[in-house]
């Protein structure tokens, strides 16, 4: 590609729309009562209902109506009061009733919003169209049997998942931009609890189309779907590839045909899967088997009260509770799980922004190191709780707690325990200090006169050459006080 | 024991006071089908073992002088596009030619419940698409009246049976008239209860918003026995509607004294067989000897229902019928190369020529660039005609209207014509687009001793009235 990305931009501008459908984590099926599980033996959740066994008939299940109102408020849409279920028919093998029940002209919530930071730092809602409810289909199998060269396996499992479909207004300008939109809409899910959003596993999945235009002009170029992005790095790197594909095609006089593209993220690229000479005709109309479904103004409010605080609400929070930083607060509420832990531990703590930064520093570091979750981490937050408490207290010093870090890691056991373990034999007599600090008073003249000229920072220095003469052993709470009171006799 | 003229109270009182076993009464019908169905074709399978298994039972209960449920002993008979679990279910089509349901209909397992012995699956046209039986794609049946003649459709079988003597009572369904003109052809009773009154779980779906479930007997206090063991909320139909269901059978037999009856003139226009007509205005000045109070009224929308009822039906059905599509149950083509052709040869070889005709009639109505005109429009006559009905109602209690232009007609007499095999439909098609409850009653014969029909409607879940009324009429001479 030989069109440089900087050259795009002053070119041409991106318009780029997302729709994820994401998997609600209910116990049962959207309308029937089969578990709603990952995993288990093909074709074993299943019923005449999602089966499309003749003669079965849909029963809305109430905890997806539930989650699906908890996911939009959260995402700031509109619920509204009457919406409509619709049949959007088409064949497929893995679809048993060549129909999928979703909703259409009245979808369950619309006109949202997500907030994400353009390049130039300023903020911007990302405009939601609607959210709507719908059944996953099942899963075709061309891979992986012994006579897959002439047979497809149908594994009718995720039939009846309850899905969301979120669909975005094409307001995203960047891949950035997209990369962030998802990350905040995963966020947000996670925190209402309402999916798992796993990609591996199907429960978040997302398809982008994006068009590009002459900067300045108002009508939208010619656009283009791209599916299998499997991860959010994928949907950036396929969105930075399609964007200067076609604004190379476009710089070259060509034109862009509306099409279908697949990402292939071995090669970064994408390729035609399908082109719309032949629209698909859904041929959507109400769904005579259920009624129109009902959200009162009352049962939004008693969903609403369930919510919890969102992510950028806690960020914001901690940051003013804590002092922490904005990229602090970031790490630390990544998700609901950890930004609640890591409050517990912060209401025990003596100090909660030293907490903050140990976790930040001496904990994150390791994880990252090691390549694993703080979820998965040996030291948990208590136990690093109980780390900030001894600094703050005096009874380690940094050194120390960065050793016990690093054998905690290494011993895989949690800070409380390496500390009993390896509880440091401190020197706390008094008398043993005063004799380390009367050397080396008598060694450094000058900085004693600069200290008594007013220069109090040298105490640091003072501080640092007792350690190291104590091999780090010395209390500093007590190295603190006597060294005070000689300094200023 | 006549077993053309027996009643489910009847035959429950002959198990009961161990009169006649249900076994013994079981084995008479199931003679009488061996008998006589080869030539009326109302049965498409037979469940004699089941039969006589659970006649046994019921005869254990009956030794032990324990009260039996209401329907105890009573042999029965379903429609093919009821499931029916462990049983070979059909819908009258080859797609479903050796599909055995996995489950019962909840219609089937309530009267399984109150007792009622299953003798088999009847013959209908093909997923109920029909007006004559001819379109099932096994076999046609033959009116037990006169075999030269259709018994109607699509619930054919059903009517028959119950004519021919091969059950007391029998389970249809209802999309446009299917259970009123096969009963009307037959001189049969047939029940349309109000849309939601009867669980549509397990009924195989032509048109989801038309369909109902009901009986067909051989008197209007059975339709009333039956339809109180079938009729009431079902937690896995969301169109069911959680309305009391009152003690239909004690209804049978109030006087009608005051009842307001109104006479849609639109219904008694021309095209309306001479012989009908008189012999409902002999029943109408029967029910003013009665006290009844005979008005003219109007349902000014009637001569859209026809269209708008094979747009309705039809867009539904389209969607309906795509499960069956050669990936699962027994109609796969074998030499498709792709999956696209796959589903066309299957579907191709499975469905019957009507049936296409409707599928490909409801697929270009919700196309796009014809929704609005056809189908949304079809939906906002609908909504005209319900309110017709709406109005009419502020000022009677019931309407009676004929159930068929004319009486049974011959096989092959309309078959190479659908519009008018359609047309026969004009009087029963509304009370499904609008939902309300309604009969087919034995009204006299004609010159040729063919049997004529009469139709009672009534106000949404108001069955109560229209069996009322309905055992009045049928008791007037
Ligand atoms: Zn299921």
């Amino acid at each position: 590609m030989a069109t440089a990305a900087n050259d795009v931009s002053t070119k041409y501008e991106a318009v780029i729309g997302l729709e994820v459908h994401v998997q609600l984590l209910t116990k049962t099926k959207i309308f029937c009562g089969c578990p709603n599980h990952f995993g288990s033996e093909p074709n074993s959740n299943v019923c005449p209902v999602c089966l499309g066994m003749p003669g079965a008939l849909p029963v809305l299940n109430q905890q997806a109506v539930e989650f699906a109102v908890k996911a939009s408020q959260a995402l700031n849409l509109v619920v509204n009061e009457t919406s409509i279920f619709a049949r959007k028919n088409y064949f497929y093998p893995d679809l048993p009733k060549g129909y999928q029940i979703s909703q259409f002209d009245k979808p369950l919530a619309e006109r949202g919003w997500i907030e994400v930071t353009t390049a130039e730092g300023a903020l911007k809602r990302i405009g939601i169209t609607r959210l709507h409810m719908e059944e996953d289909a099942g899963k075709s199998m061309h891979e992986g049997f012994a006579d897959s060269d002439a047979k497809t396996y149908v594994d009718l499992n995720r039939t009846g998942t309850p899905l969301a479909e979120i669909v975005s207004e094409p307001e995203i300008s960047t891949p950035d931009e997209a990369w962030q939109y998802l990350t905040k809409l995963r966020e947000i899910m996670l925190y209402t609890e309402v999916s798992d959003c796993n990609m591996e596993e199907g429960s978040l999945r997302c398809d982008a189309n994006v068009s590009l235009r002459p900067r300045g002009q108002k009508a939208l170029g010619t656009k283009v779907e791209v599916k299998n992005l499997n991860s959010f790095r994928f949907v950036k790197q396929a969105l930075e590839y399609e964007i200067e594909r076609q604004a190379e095609a476009l710089g070259e006089g060509g034109t862009i045909q509306q099409e279908t593209r697949l990402y292939n993220p071995g090669e970064g690229r994408t390729y035609t899967m399908r082109t719309k000479e032949r629209a698909h005709d859904y041929r959507y109309f109400p769904e005579p088997d259920l009624l129109p479904l009902i959200v009162t103004a009352e049962r939004q409010a008693a969903i609403r009260a369930t919510l919890p605080e969102l992510p950028e609400a806690k960020r914001a929070r901690l940051i003013a509770e804590y002092g922490l930083s904005a990229g602090d607060a970031a790490t630390l509420t990544a998700t609901r799980e950890r930004a609640d832990l890591f409050e517990t531990e912060a209401k025990l703590a003596k100090s909660p922004k030293r907490l903050a930064n140990i976790v930040l520093s001496e904990l994150q570091g390791r994880l990252k190191a090691a390549e694993i979750e703080l979820e998965d981490s040996p030291v948990t937050l208590a136990g690093a709780r109980l780390a900030a408490d001894l600094v703050e207290e005096g009874k380690i010093s940094s050194k120390i707690l960065k050793e016990l870090f690093d054998h905690a890691f290494e011993q895989k056991l949690d800070f409380p325990a390496i500390y009993e373990k390896e509880k440091p034999q401190q020197i706390t007599d008094s008398a043993e200090i005063e004799k380390m600090i009367d050397e080396v008073i008598a060694a450094s003249p000058k900085q004693v006169e600069q200290y008594k000229a007013g220069k109090t920072t040298m105490i640091g220095f003072f501080v640092g050459q007792i350690m190291k003469a104590s091999k780090g052993k010395a209390n500093p709470a007590v190295v603190n006080e006597i060294l005070v009171k000689k300094l200023s006799e | 024991m006549n077993l053309d003229l027996l009643t489910i109270e009847e035959a429950r009182g002959l198990v009961q006071s161990r009169e006649v076993s249900a076994t013994a009464l079981t084995e008479a019908h199931l003679a009488r089908i061996a008998e006589k169905d080869g030539e009326i074709g109302a049965f498409l399978t037979v469940t004699r073992e089941p039969a006589l298994a659970k006649a046994a039972a019921i005869d254990r209960l009956a030794e032990k002088g324990d009260p039996l449920p209401p329907l105890a002993g009573v042999p029965v008979a379903l429609k093919d596009v009821l499931m029916t679990r462990g049983v070979r279910t059909t819908a009258g089509s080859k797609f479903l030619d050796h599909f055995v349901a996995p489950y019962d209909a909840t219609a089937v397992s309530r009267l399984e419940a109150a007792g009622a012995i299953s003798l088999g699956k009847l013959n209908c046209d093909e997923f109920a698409m029909g007006s004559s039986n001819e379109n099932s794609a096994f076999k046609p049946v033959r009116n037990p009246r006169d075999t030269t003649r259709v018994p109607g459709g699509s619930s054919g079988g059903a009517a028959a049976a119950v004519a021919a003597g091969f059950a007391v009572a029998t389970l249809g369904s209802d999309t446009g008239g299917s259970i009123r003109q096969p009963a009307a052809f037959c001189g049969v009773v047939g029940m349309l209860p109000t849309y939601g009154r009867v669980s549509r779980y397990g009924l195989i779906a032509f048109a989801s918003s038309l369909d109902h479930v009901g009986p067909l007997t051989r008197t209007v206090k059975d339709a009333a026995l039956l339809l109180e063991v079938i009729a009431g909320r079902d937690a896995q139909d969301s169109t069911s509607a959680d309305v009391p269901v009152a003690a239909y059978s004690a209804e049978c037999g109030r006087d009608v004294k005051g009842l307001r009856i109104g006479i849609p003139r639109e219904y008694f226009a021309e095209g309306l067989d001479a012989e009908i007509r008189a012999a409902i205005e002999r029943k109408l000045d029967a029910l003013r000897g009665l006290g009844c109070e005979i008005v003219s009224v109007s349902l000014p929308h009637t001569e859209y229902a026809i269209p708008v009822y094979y747009i309705v039906a039809t867009a539904e059905a389209s969607a309906n019928l795509a499960r069956f599509d050669g990936v699962r149950y027994t109609s796969r083509a074998e030499h498709a190369k792709t999956l696209a052709e796959m589903y066309r040869l299957s579907r191709s070889e499975g469905f019957g020529a009507e049936v296409k005709r409707r599928i490909l009639l409801g697929t270009y109505v919700l196309s796009a660039g014809y929704y609005d005109a056809y189908y949304r429009k079809a939906q906002q006559v609908r909504t005209l005609l319900t309110r017709d009905f709406q109005n009419v109602f502020t000022n009677v209690d019931a309407v009676i209207t004929p159930v068929t232009p004319t009486a049974a007609f011959k096989l092959g007499e309309k078959t190479g014509d659908p519009m008018e095999m359609y047309l026969s439909d004009i009087y029963t098609v509304t009370a499904n687009l609008v939902g309300v409850p309604g009969i087919s009653l034995p009204c006299g014969t004609n010159k040729e001793g063919l049997p004529l029909g009469i139709q009672i409607l009534g106000k949404h879940f108001d069955e109560a009235t229209v069996l009322r009324l309905a055992h009045a009429v049928e008791q007037v001479k």
